[in-house]
């Protein structure tokens, strides 16, 4: 998912962060009205199978955290092997430390330094059903897989997951991964997030082509479905068009969350107009606070000028990591804590160095440390990826027009 | 793995496989015991069912279109499936040795991106993943993509066969170590680079074919490991079973190397006349008098809303023309299918209804469980087919009864396996280890 994964330095080393002093990071300031709702929040969907909580319930003064956590999340990149048991040991232990979400990039061009790669999707696919409540974001390509395929595959990790399910949208921009599939040459950066945005957009209407109770199952009149709950999306794009409906039904989250690394400017239009969550890349050198900001306050900007409410896309800082100690860990758990305090960030996105030694000490080390000082939930009150990001499940479209129409 | 599915006590050895109930009126959804085409329990519950019975593979068809009549989604089937390999690699995480099928176009999906799932899903299997490989020539179903769907029926297999033998070149690039580069130069695809995932467990996943006319029969010989046919009665069967396999020779290929599994269903009951009368239960499920009009309106080709489902045929002919539905197969000469239903309806005094149950498909086998063990057996044992593909009726329970109750019985006989002697899906079917590609032969 992200270019730059050469040898991983901590900032935390690096002092990259601006927290010098200790943390006051006990009470973040309230920023927008993105609360989370009373815990536990009622699972949201029609579906008729209670996810089975294997945690027990919180403590009642745990219930009405008025401000959301911090957002912790961690790359499974650099993990090898051709199995699912190392990345499924990695989400478990992830899972162990409360974290928010996995991601695992992935690429249509040639293996990196001669490493095998598996599909993304598929790997946190094989994972889901093996764990309980971790959020899975995978990144898939919009330049080269049909917008139909990537909305039903996206779809059914949410299916098979439980509501677990997100993506972070990316674009093959190189002429080796062009070369794969024989049907374009390889296009301006522009062009192709302008395509990836216009994917973004119709698989979200693909989502919302089948209303959540479409489902009826009449006997009296032999129907399955209720066929005016069903809708065409007849979605025109620069280079393509999908008629629909989905063929897989509204998934658990109504949306599996849609991330976007939104560090260059091309994508954090994209992500600005169609994302739940933007990665931020730490830069690493110069006054990394600063870069967060004012990457952070043009993202807020462009998603208001391009008509978003609230909540606008959640901000996490991307960032890599080594940890070879205690100490690091809770240097770790400092700089967080004083980025959120500052209203800098929503979340942190990991990217180990060596996920065996540093996931660890981030699951022993840093976590214990965000908990005890309140920033960082020590269960999972819901369980939807939407409801660890307390998000809101969306509306459908569709419904929202019928019914202001014809009602 | 010559032992299992080699000679043993005289019999050859049956393969078995479950298909997932289908997005069709087969599979019966107002029966009270039919829970979610769609939750992933309803998934876990069949395929583990499967693999309790030791099947060879559990297999996902596809929809691409959702399907339609006069113009408007047809509502009167279970509407609404997954994609199929994200279910199976999550399928992957809750079996250990049963097969996984996904059923791929290969109209809509370029090889380099195919190839790699289907790679993907082999590594995260252990070796256990299967591509039905179909096509599309179908303007409807393009309308949901950019290539737009059209191909003639001639090109899709000519596309077909390039994409799967491209996909073993890609499967091939990696043997051991470092991949080495590749560089497919064809008619349909021109492409060149580096596969990015090593050298598949299997080597190369099962290849499954499904088509059945004379150019579907010559890809499969050419390059499937599996037919997935529709030839479950017995003469059809052999006849079938024998024109298949006799153009094997041609491709430097035996027998044995590739297996011919009928879609079949299936009614057990405690006795032959309980047997059917629950089979004629579950036809008359399958054909509610909504479904018998809409199949009537196929046939006809015209509106027959305003008729009587419990009345008899409509006087009026069909309209040859007529087109009502779409992203299914058509009714290839309506006239005279309408002239054998009226003579049917007229000789036994049927209904509109009662034609579309009398006319649809009965179940493969009804009968009790030792009667069906020993008509599949003798089927094999006929060459009349290597093995079965069970199509249930209902979900996620579908497939209990036959494995509670049947399985044992063939076990009994010698004619089916007793426990799993290989991890892969190649293993379980006895096929040879992957090879090169024969994509140029012919």
């Amino acid at each position: 998912m992200f270019e730059d994964r050469g040898p991983g330095r901590s900032p935390v080393r690096e002092g990259a962060g601006p927290g010098k002093g200790p943390p006051q990071a006990h009470r973040p300031p309230p920023r927008h009205p993105r609360t989370c709702a009373p815990y536990p929040t009622p699972y949201p969907t029609p579906y008729p199978t209670p996810y089975p909580t294997p945690y027990p319930p919180p403590a009642k003064d745990l219930h009405a955290h008025p401000h959301p956590p911090l957002h912790l999340s961690v790359a499974l990149d650099r993990i090898a092997g051709h199995g699912a048991e190392p990345y499924l040991r990695a989400a478990r232990l992830a899972e162990r430390g409360r974290l928010d979400f996995v991601t695992l990039g992935d690429s249509l061009g040639p293996p990196r330094r001669g490493v095998s790669r598996l599909d993304a999707l598929a790997v946190l696919a094989r994972i889901a059903p093996a764990t309980e409540r971790i959020g899975l974001v995978p990144t898939v390509t919009t330049t080269h897989t049909e917008p139909f395929h990537v909305s039903s595959a996206v779809s059914t990790l949410d299916w098979v997951s439980r509501g677990r399910a997100g993506w972070t949208v990316d674009v093959s921009a190189d002429e080796a991964a062009a070369r794969h599939f024989g049907r374009r040459a390889a296009a301006p950066a522009a062009e192709l997030w302008r395509e990836a945005g216009e994917v973004a957009d119709v698989v979200a209407r693909l989502w919302d082509s089948w209303e959540d109770d479409a489902e009826i199952r009449d006997t009296a009149t032999g129907r399955f479905i209720d066929r005016d709950k069903l809708h065409y999306v007849d979605f025109e794009g620069t280079g393509f068009s999908v008629r629909g409906p989905a063929i897989v039904p509204r998934p658990p989250q109504g949306h599996p969350v849609t991330a976007v690394d939104a560090t260059d400017p091309l994508p954090r239009a994209v992500a600005a107009a169609h994302a739940d969550l933007a990665f931020l890349r730490v830069p690493r050198h110069g006054d990394a606070t600063r870069a967060l900001r004012a990457a952070r306050d043009d993202l807020r900007r462009r998603a208001r000028d391009a008509g978003r409410g609230e909540p606008l896309p959640l901000v996490v800082a991307s960032l890599p990591v080594a940890l070879y100690a205690a100490a690091d860990a809770v240097a770790l758990a400092d700089l967080a804590g004083a980025w959120y305090a500052d209203g800098l960030v929503d979340g942190l996105h990991l990217r180990p160095e060596d996920p065996d030694r540093d996931l660890a000490l981030l699951v022993d080390g840093t976590v214990p440390v965000l908990q005890h000082r309140g920033l960082l939930r020590s269960f999972y009150p819901g369980g939807t990826l939407r409801e660890h990001l307390c998000l809101p499940r969306p509306a459908n479209r569709y419904a929202r027009a019928l019914a202001g129409g014809t009602a | 793995m010559t032992h299992d599915h080699g000679a043993h006590r005289g019999r050859k050895r049956i393969h078995l496989a479950a298909h997932f109930p289908g997005v069709n009126n087969t599979t019966v959804w107002a029966d009270p015991r039919s829970g979610s085409q769609i939750d992933f329990s309803s998934f876990v519950h069949l395929a583990r069912t499967a693999e309790r019975g030791l099947f060879d593979f559990f297999f996902l068809a596809e929809g691409l279109r959702l399907r339609e009549h006069h113009g408007r989604v047809h509502d009167l089937d279970v509407v609404g499936r997954p994609e199929s390999l994200t279910l199976l690699s999550a399928l992957a995480a809750v079996t250990d040795r049963l097969g996984l099928a996904a059923t791929v176009n290969a109209t809509f999906n370029e090889p380099y991106e195919l190839a790699r799932r289907l790679a993907s899903l082999d590594h995260l299997s252990g070796g256990r993943a299967a591509w039905n490989v179909v096509t599309s020539s179908d303007a409807f179903t393009g309308e949901n993509f950019r290539r737009g769907g059209f191909l003639d029926r001639a090109d899709r297999y000519t596309r077909a066969a390039e994409s799967v033998a491209t996909a073993r070149e890609l499967w091939d690039s990696w043997p051991a170590g470092a991949p080495r580069p590749f560089a497919h130069h064809g008619r349909h695809f021109d492409i060149s680079g580096t596969f990015d995932v090593a050298r598949p467990p299997q080597g190369h996943p099962v290849i499954i074919q499904a088509g059945d006319s004379a150019e579907g029969r010559e890809f499969a010989a050419s390059a499937a490991d599996v037919v997935f046919s529709r030839h479950g009665g017995l003469d059809a069967g052999r006849a079938f079973h024998a024109d298949v396999k006799r153009r094997l020779g041609a491709y430097g290929r035996r027998p044995e190397d590739l297996k011919i599994m009928p879609g079949v269903t299936v009614v057990l009951g405690d006795t032959a006349a309980e047997a059917q009368e629950k089979a004629a239960e579950i036809r008359r499920q399958q054909v509610s008098p909504q479904t018998a009009l809409l199949t009537l309106e196929q046939v006809w080709g015209r509106d027959l809303s305003a008729y009587d489902p419990d009345g008899p045929l409509p006087d009026i002919d069909p309209d040859p023309a007529g087109d009502v539905a779409h992203g299914r197969v058509r009714v290839a000469d309506p006239l005279a299918v309408a002239a054998r239903w009226r003579a049917l309806a007229e000789a036994k005094g049927l209904s509109i209804r009662q034609t579309v149950i009398e006319t649809s498909g009965r179940q493969s086998f009804i009968g009790t469980p030792g009667a069906v063990a020993a008509e599949m057996a003798e089927f094999v044992a006929k060459g009349a087919a290597d093995g079965f593909i069970l199509v249930p009726h209902l979900t996620p329970g579908g497939l209990d009864d036959f494995v509670d109750r049947v399985v044992p019985l063939l076990q009994e006989r010698g004619a089916f396996r007793t426990e799993y002697t290989g991890t892969t899906l190649r293993e379980h079917l006895g096929l040879p280890a992957a090879r090169q590609p024969d994509h140029v032969k012919g």
